[in-house]
């Protein structure tokens, strides 16, 4: 059964403009997210993997229209979202929540776990009162949190714990999707795991659809049937989660997996694939192939001809020339 | 093997029973509470922990540089005979940088930003070598080579802003080598850095410890890093150690319910989990750490000896330590 597309994003593009001289004329453009296209099915886990910088969390908050997109489209049920207005965005909204991934600046400080987790549901017009208390206790159970909880302020809470809030903040308007932004980069590993293993079980019972964004590679596998690997401002490679890491095509991917201290001593003979140098700035970003001046199979035409993303496989994109 | 034999015979540091206590307004923290631990000649001992474990504290306190609140209560630390706890203060600058050197988790903080990358290095020379003018520049450039800055010869005049997250740690780390220490402590080295870099760096200190036959103390959170570039491993819980053995038997036969529940909890990519597991509870509070065993209320074997008795780390196979009611 092929699953239904519930968002695709085609050709986005946001560009931040970078503003100088005493009338603040506009001199350049930090292309963060410079052109990009996928799509999530219903009731599937995306993963959005890619090192600082590389426009992630700028693809959330396209997403989530916290920016507004510079150019291309997002279309959530066969709608594009950039260009809802009034009650069918108000609608939109309501289906999409978002967990950040400091939980410490996520939850406001001088309102109680009731009112932060409830908030959603008073903006909404679904509940109020009692009512909402109930709702909110109900959500606070499901989070593995306690019902007397909610009188309580985020400052009694542990990291592990606010995330938790912040997770059933994200649940209380029963949404469809759910862009989850790095939600375990700030926690200990301890406490990692079981913040992970509940967002997978509330999936599972709520049927969500889940963007999960994170810089850690082995955790967006553990969370994820299908993975998109980014690099500046580009995606390099989509491919379902295990082919990824069996037969991954684009140099970038295969650099970032090598590049992951695994924790087990008897492999660590494996070397690095070692890039040469760091990541350049989207303010200037190299021509042609964006990876080419890291790249250690860079041919020339990588440096005149951007690849374009291209099915090698079925469900398996790659961006680059050596696939081609 | 190799490591706990050579130990056994001549430790380059003995640490023995320390405890480092922070007297804050909410109650004594035992931040490291009656550590003994020992780092051989040439060896990379991975200490590694959860964030408030006591792992920073245990790396400073080498260097006695716990400020107040903080202060070392009791212990010795032993290095080349003499017991660091009993030098003065001017004999231990003299120590500092020069035998025993460091490398802290922000680069950015550690570098002051209005001096050149250059004079930073040349600063740690100047205290410890006696080299003058252009043989001290000749030194400065050959470190920067060392960790490999392209073109060292312009990069020395630039200022730290000029170097990237990466290039920083290797700037500190081209600091800390300058003076061939006896010992390296690496204070989280890579945690700031993306992967692809932090490949760069971790691949780099491996060959510096290779050519400069330094021993580091490399304290982390990370299992993969550890696994990577540890040859022996300290695994620390609430201020105490709880398991110490070669790199090879922590990983595939952990003793103490912590280090096991603490390597299933973590996601790998060369192998595909269902279901991690995840430890209950938090980690405790110092000030009031749980009776007994400190591990015990999220232990799934606690035993009710756990509860009163705390258990001593004692070697249940040559090289493996364990504090552990269960293995005895």
């Amino acid at each position: 059964m092929k699953k239904e597309k519930l968002l695709e994003v085609k050709g986005l593009k946001k560009y931040f403009p970078v503003m100088a001289g005493v009338f603040r004329h506009k001199i350049a453009d930090i292309k963060a997210v410079d052109g990009v296209s996928f799509d999530i099915k219903e009731g599937e886990t995306l993963g959005l993997v890619g090192e600082s910088g590389c426009g992630k969390t700028t693809i959330a908050r396209c997403i989530t229209l916290l920016y507004m997109p510079t150019e291309g489209e997002i279309i959530y049920r066969g709608k594009d979202i950039t260009k809802m207005k009034g009650k069918e965005l108000k609608k939109f909204r309501r289906e999409v929540s978002m967990i950040f991934q400091d939980p410490y600046l996520s939850l406001n400080p001088r309102l109680p776990i009731g009112e932060i987790v409830g908030e959603p549901l008073e903006i909404h017009g679904i509940a109020k009162g009692k009512e909402k208390d109930k709702i909110v206790m109900s959500l606070l159970r499901e989070v593995g949190l306690e019902e007397y909880h909610i009188y309580r302020y985020p400052f009694a809470f542990s990291g592990g714990q606010k995330q938790r809030i912040a997770i059933a903040r994200a649940l209380a308007l029963t949404p469809k999707l759910i862009i989850a932004d790095e939600p375990v980069s700030g926690l200990d590993v301890s406490i990692r795991a079981s913040i992970l293993n509940l967002l997978k079980e509330l999936q599972r019972k709520h049927n969500l659809t889940m963007l999960f964004i994170s810089h850690d590679l082995s955790v967006v596998k553990y969370m994820s049937e299908r993975i998109a690997v980014m690099y500046l401002g580009k995606i390099v490679e989509i491919a379902e989660s295990n082919k990824l890491f069996e037969k991954s095509v684009h140099p970038y991917t295969q650099a970032l997996i090598s590049a992951i201290p695994e924790p087990d001593p008897t492999i660590r003979k494996k070397e690095f694939i070692i890039l040469k140098g760091e990541v350049p700035s989207p303010l200037n970003p190299p021509s042609g192939c964006r990876f080419h001046p890291r790249c250690p199979l860079a041919m020339p035409i990588c440096s005149k001809e951007e690849p374009k993303l291209k099915e090698v496989e079925n469900e398996h994109l790659v961006a680059c020339h050596l696939a081609s | 093997m190799r490591w706990t034999e050579d130990l056994r015979k001549e430790p380059l540091l003995e640490i023995r029973h320390l405890k480092t206590y922070f007297y804050s307004d909410e109650g004594v923290v035992r931040a490291v509470d009656d550590v003994s631990l020992n780092i051989g000649r040439g060896e990379v001992l991975g200490v590694v922990g959860e964030s408030g474990c006591g792992k920073s504290t245990l790396a400073l306190s080498i260097l006695r540089l716990i400020r107040p609140p903080g202060k070392i209560v009791g212990g010795e630390i032993i290095f080349d005979g003499n017991d660091l706890l009993k030098l003065s203060e001017e004999e231990m600058r003299k120590i500092r940088g020069a035998k025993i050197s460091m490398v802290f988790q922000d680069p950015t903080s550690c570098l002051n930003p209005v001096f050149t990358v250059g004079s930073q290095i040349e600063e740690a020379v100047i205290l410890h070598q006696k080299l003058k003018g252009k043989e001290r520049l000749a030194k400065v450039i050959e470190m920067l080579r060392k960790v490999r800055i392209p073109s060292p010869e312009e990069r020395y005049k630039n200022y730290p802003h000029q170097f990237s997250g990466g290039m920083r740690q290797r700037v500190m780390l081209a600091i800390a080598l300058s003076c061939n220490p006896d010992l390296l402590i690496a204070d989280e080295p890579t945690t700031n850095l993306d992967v692809t870099i932090q490949a760069q760096v971790l691949s780099l200190m491996k060959d510096l410890q290779r050519e400069f036959k330094s021993s580091i103390l490399l304290v982390t959170h990370n299992m993969g890093v550890i696994a990577k570039m540890s040859d022996r491993v300290a695994v620390m819980y609430a201020g105490k150690i709880v398991e110490v053995a070669d790199v090879i038997p922590i990983f595939e036969k952990p003793y103490h319910p912590y280090t096991e529940a603490l390597l299933r909890s973590i996601p790998k990519i060369s192998k595909i989990i269902e279901r991690l597991e995840s430890i209950p509870g938090v980690v405790p509070s110092l000030v009031n750490p749980p009776p007994g065993c400190r591990f015990h209320p999220r232990c799934r074997y606690a035993k009710e000896i756990c509860k009163r008795e705390e258990p001593p780390l004692i070697e249940i196979e040559p090289g493996h330590l364990v504090a552990c009611h269960l293995h005895k």
